[in-house]
């Protein structure tokens, strides 16, 4: 069998600083996901109809098409249009950012749904202003009950996020193709990169438990 | 204190309330009762406008609260309601969820709140549990506390849509000692409920609804030994 882990030591810690580039760019997009998300969950659930469409529309879009379109048309189409040259780690950022949002409302909409309509009349019947209701009352309650989607959505992205390897985006993922086409060997790099993204995730799932059961204490 | 004038509530094709007009006196204590779906929940719940009435006005202190303009919230912070199934914040503790309106709808301190709210539980006897969270209480602990909560905004007037009907018979008594307690403190009180022997003995006047119509309204004594209408008479040998 033709396997020789010896010969990607030189390129570790090339491949290495792929994680920076990942999680880097990751977290940017899931904070920029989670709080336009949180924004257009509350736009589907208001009576005001604009808000809802606007919501129920930019869902649709981000939902309907492929991830990695969406990253192209970002990089590599729309500066055909304003002439404007965005950074690989700008586009990424935003194709991953606008895209969870898609998700992540639908997560949070349906986590505000399911808080009980009692709640809402309790906070109404103290004279409570309707954002400090969302706010301290309803939202709270709300990313209690939907922390596991939510977490699952994280883990998602965080996989997903080797497709900016496609746009040339040093990330773990394109280090590690780099990696293997100077070795002219492909196994190695890509299963070292492999366990690296599994330890990634596996250490967000711990995150993910952890605060779970924090938010679990008044139950 | 409270008027209502003509007040109607339509459900889709639903005539909830057909027409209600009543007054209710500052330190009044009115219990409203009635056939399950007469309409006394809808009636209980326009008067701090959770529902909004189809038609007709309702006025607080002379203030015509039915009109647009009016800010519901203004409205709403000076009349204190109490839920069936009690609605405390399941995120927050006891005191936390007594201190939480004051600090957050009148800009107490939370110093101040805090002061308030242990006072308020220690009159509900709710003390011990001011750090425990709600799904650590009894059904009637927690409308304790919900009580509590309500009057934490120190209202002029308290709502109670069937505080009892979710508890376990062993502890209706508690809640509804509290009740008495600030009916003796002269708390203007609206309750809807089925506690007949409640009504009888704390209730300064009695409104019976049937089919969204205000059948009667009389003092209790007169009520339960001689109601006037047939409607009445057969509701009451059901519940009695």
């Amino acid at each position: 069998m033709n396997l020789d882990f010896s010969q990607i030591v030189p390129y570790i810690p090339f491949i290495l600083e792929g994680i920076g580039a990942t999680l880097k760019f990751v977290s940017v997009s899931i904070l920029a996901g989670f709080i336009l998300g949180t924004i257009l969950a509350i736009f589907k659930i208001t009576g005001f109809w604009p808000l809802k469409l606007f919501a129920d529309v930019y869902t649709s879009i981000f939902r309907g098409t492929p991830l990695i379109l969406q990253l192209m048309i970002i990089y590599l189409a729309i500066p055909q249009l304003t002439g404007y040259d965005i950074s690989a780690f700008l586009s990424a950022v935003l194709a991953f950012g606008l895209n969870s949002a898609a998700y992540i409302s639908e997560i949070i909409r349906a986590g505000i749904m399911a808080v009980d309509k009692g709640q809402t009349e309790a906070a109404k019947a103290l004279g409570v202003p309707y954002r400090t209701m969302m706010l301290h009352i309803i939202l709270p309650q709300a990313f209690k009950n939907i922390l596991p989607a939510l977490m699952n959505e994280f883990i998602t992205l965080t996989k997903e996020s080797a497709l900016v390897s496609t746009i040339g985006y040093l990330d773990l993922m394109r280090r590690a193709q780099i990696a293997g086409a100077d070795l002219y060997r492909n196994f190695e790099p890509l299963f070292f990169a492999g366990v690296i993204y599994w330890v990634m995730v596996t250490i967000l799932t711990l995150i993910g438990r952890y605060v779970e059961r924090r938010m679990r204490q008044s139950d | 204190m409270i008027k209502t004038e003509n007040i109607k509530k339509v459900f889709g094709k639903n005539e909830v309330l057909k027409g209600i007009s009543t007054t209710i006196d500052k330190g009044e204590v009115v219990t409203v009762i009635g056939p399950s779906g007469s309409g006394k929940s809808t009636f209980l719940r326009c008067l701090n406008l959770l529902e909004e009435p189809t038609s007709g006005h309702i006025y607080i202190n002379g203030e015509a609260i039915t009109d647009r303009a009016v800010n519901k919230m203004e409205v709403r912070k000076n009349i204190g309601m109490v839920f069936q199934h009690f609605h405390l914040f399941p995120h927050m503790t006891v005191l936390e969820n007594v201190t939480y309106a004051p600090q957050k709808v009148k800009g107490m301190s939370k110093k101040e709140a805090e002061q308030t709210g242990k006072n308020l539980l220690a009159r509900v006897g709710m003390t011990d549990k001011e750090k425990a969270y709600p799904n650590r209480l009894s059904g009637g602990q927690k409308q304790r506390v919900a009580i509590a909560r309500a009057l934490a905004m120190e209202p002029e007037m308290m709502l109670f849509d069937e505080p009892t009907s979710a508890l376990d018979p062993e502890m209706v008594k508690e809640v509804l000692d509290v009740m008495k307690g600030l009916a003796e403190t002269g708390m203007t009180m609206v309750i809807v409920t089925h506690e007949m022997n409640f009504a009888k003995e704390v209730a300064d006047r009695v409104l019976f609804l049937d089919e969204g119509v205000l059948m009667e309204e009389t003092d209790p004594i007169t009520f339960f030994s001689n109601p006037s209408t047939t409607r009445a008479q057969r509701f009451l040998k059901k519940v009695l």
